[in-house]
């Protein structure tokens, strides 16, 4: 299974010198295997994706968390909606009163966006999804509604060889006393138990977090105690602070690994990386 | 076992900050959480017992009619929120854990997900202020 990073900034896109390292697109990433694509969000970052034309692939799947703007600008702006031999299936948590279509259609419509989702000119297939297991190539996936603002999902994927959990946006701690150290009580656990890699959301700094509970992010420490509940074996911090530099990250980042004595590998994020699992 | 869904957690985290007493059940009846304040109406803490089957947490209640007589389970708010996933209120006796007689009004709720589903219950107690007979 082999991953790229397009975007891995949260809120909304970010430039400048002091963040260059890290990258400034909101979240995208793909995943790789057996020729097969997936798309997991449609953040800034996928503008950058482009399929190598020697690859032929004329399929993809975008695997969408949720409908904030952060997570699904970059679509109005992905080619392969605008070719029209590209197949593409979008799949999305529907609300509890308005379907996959009726929700995207609210950003892929005027005044937002000049083109009605019906004239996109690709072979469009839109997937409700809520908690379920569908299978896509040699990919299993399955996904469960998130704490978070909103109908949110977190994406788990089995390949042939690797399981990865992909929770961009995630407040698990949301509570009196944070999470409840209790398997069965933990928002999130069954995507990411025992995965191979945890890309999670990480913020804030544990300061910053008691200011912004109930937000739908997550502190660096919960995003690590979390990890440590599921028992992954690598975590990639996910959806950085707009307003954080390079510097401040790298800062971050010393901070938590100071603090904690976990088992699992953890990283920052980094637009542009590429991870290979076997 | 699953992790509970998302609605039921939430719903766990908010009885958790309430001063009022909340019952949180499965489908099927059995408690799997109530908040400290439910801890003096059950006279058990949630920490010691977990999770209680219908079975045994239903022994410990003791819901009475008017007359001081047992009032039967279907009568019962929760039950019948388990029954036909609708909200449902009351006003009846317990026996306290002193012995004594103790009005409550009870309300509860079913916790019906974005799925549709219904996934448990709420019971949420208040005592009336005509207490203690």
């Amino acid at each position: 299974m082999k991953i790229n990073l397009w975007g891995v900034r949260g809120s909304t896109p970010t430039s400048g010198p002091e963040t260059t390292y890290y990258g400034g697109n909101t979240s995208c990433m793909d995943v790789w295997e057996d020729g097969w694509l997936l798309i997991l969000d449609g953040g800034s970052g996928i503008q950058k994706l482009v399929i190598n034309p020697g690859l032929k692939t004329k399929r993809i799947d975008i695997l969408l968390t949720h409908f904030h703007l952060d997570h699904i600008q970059g679509l109005g702006f992905f080619y392969a909606l605008f070719d029209p031999e590209m197949e593409v299936h979008i799949w999305g948590p529907a609300s509890s009163s308005r379907s996959l279509h009726s929700r995207l259609s609210r950003y892929l419509s005027p005044p937002l966006f000049p083109v009605l989702i019906r004239d996109l000119p690709c072979k469009l297939t839109l997937h409700d999804i809520s908690n379920s297991i569908f299978t896509i190539g040699p990919f299993t996936i399955q996904t469960g509604f998130l704490i978070h603002p909103g109908p949110t999902v977190g994406y788990r994927i089995t390949g042939r060889h690797s399981v990865i959990a992909y929770m961009p946006d995630h407040e698990p701690a949301l509570g009196k006393n944070g999470m409840i150290n209790d398997r069965k009580w933990i928002s999130g656990f069954d995507i990411a138990k025992d995965a191979d890699l945890l890309l999670h959301d990480a913020q804030y700094t544990a300061i910053e977090y008691e200011r912004k509970k109930g937000w739908g992010h997550s502190s660096i420490d919960d995003a690590g105690l979390f990890a440590s509940f599921a028992n992954v074996k690598n975590l990639l911090f996910w959806h950085h602070d707009p307003n954080r530099t390079d510097l401040q990250l790298n800062e971050m980042l010393a901070a938590f690994k100071e603090n904690s004595h976990y088992e699992f590998n953890c990283d920052l994020a980094r637009e542009g990386a590429q991870i290979v699992l076997k | 076992m699953p992790a509970y869904e998302i609605e039921i957690i939430l719903n766990r985290q908010l009885a958790d900050c309430l001063s009022i007493p909340v019952f949180i059940t499965d489908t099927i009846g059995n408690l799997i959480f109530y908040n400290e304040p439910a801890e003096e109406i059950l006279g058990k803490r949630f920490e010691e017992t977990g999770e209680m089957p219908v079975a045994e947490w239903a022994i410990d209640f003791k819901p009475l009619d008017e007359e001081g007589l047992p009032l039967p389970p279907d009568e019962l708010p929760l039950v019948q929120t388990l029954h036909d996933s609708l909200p449902h209120h009351k006003t009846f006796q317990i026996e306290s854990m002193q012995g004594k007689n103790q009005t409550i009004s009870v309300t509860s709720y079913p916790i019906v997900g974005r799925t549709g589903n219904m996934m448990g219950a709420v019971a949420i107690f208040w005592k009336t202020k005509k207490n203690e007979n």
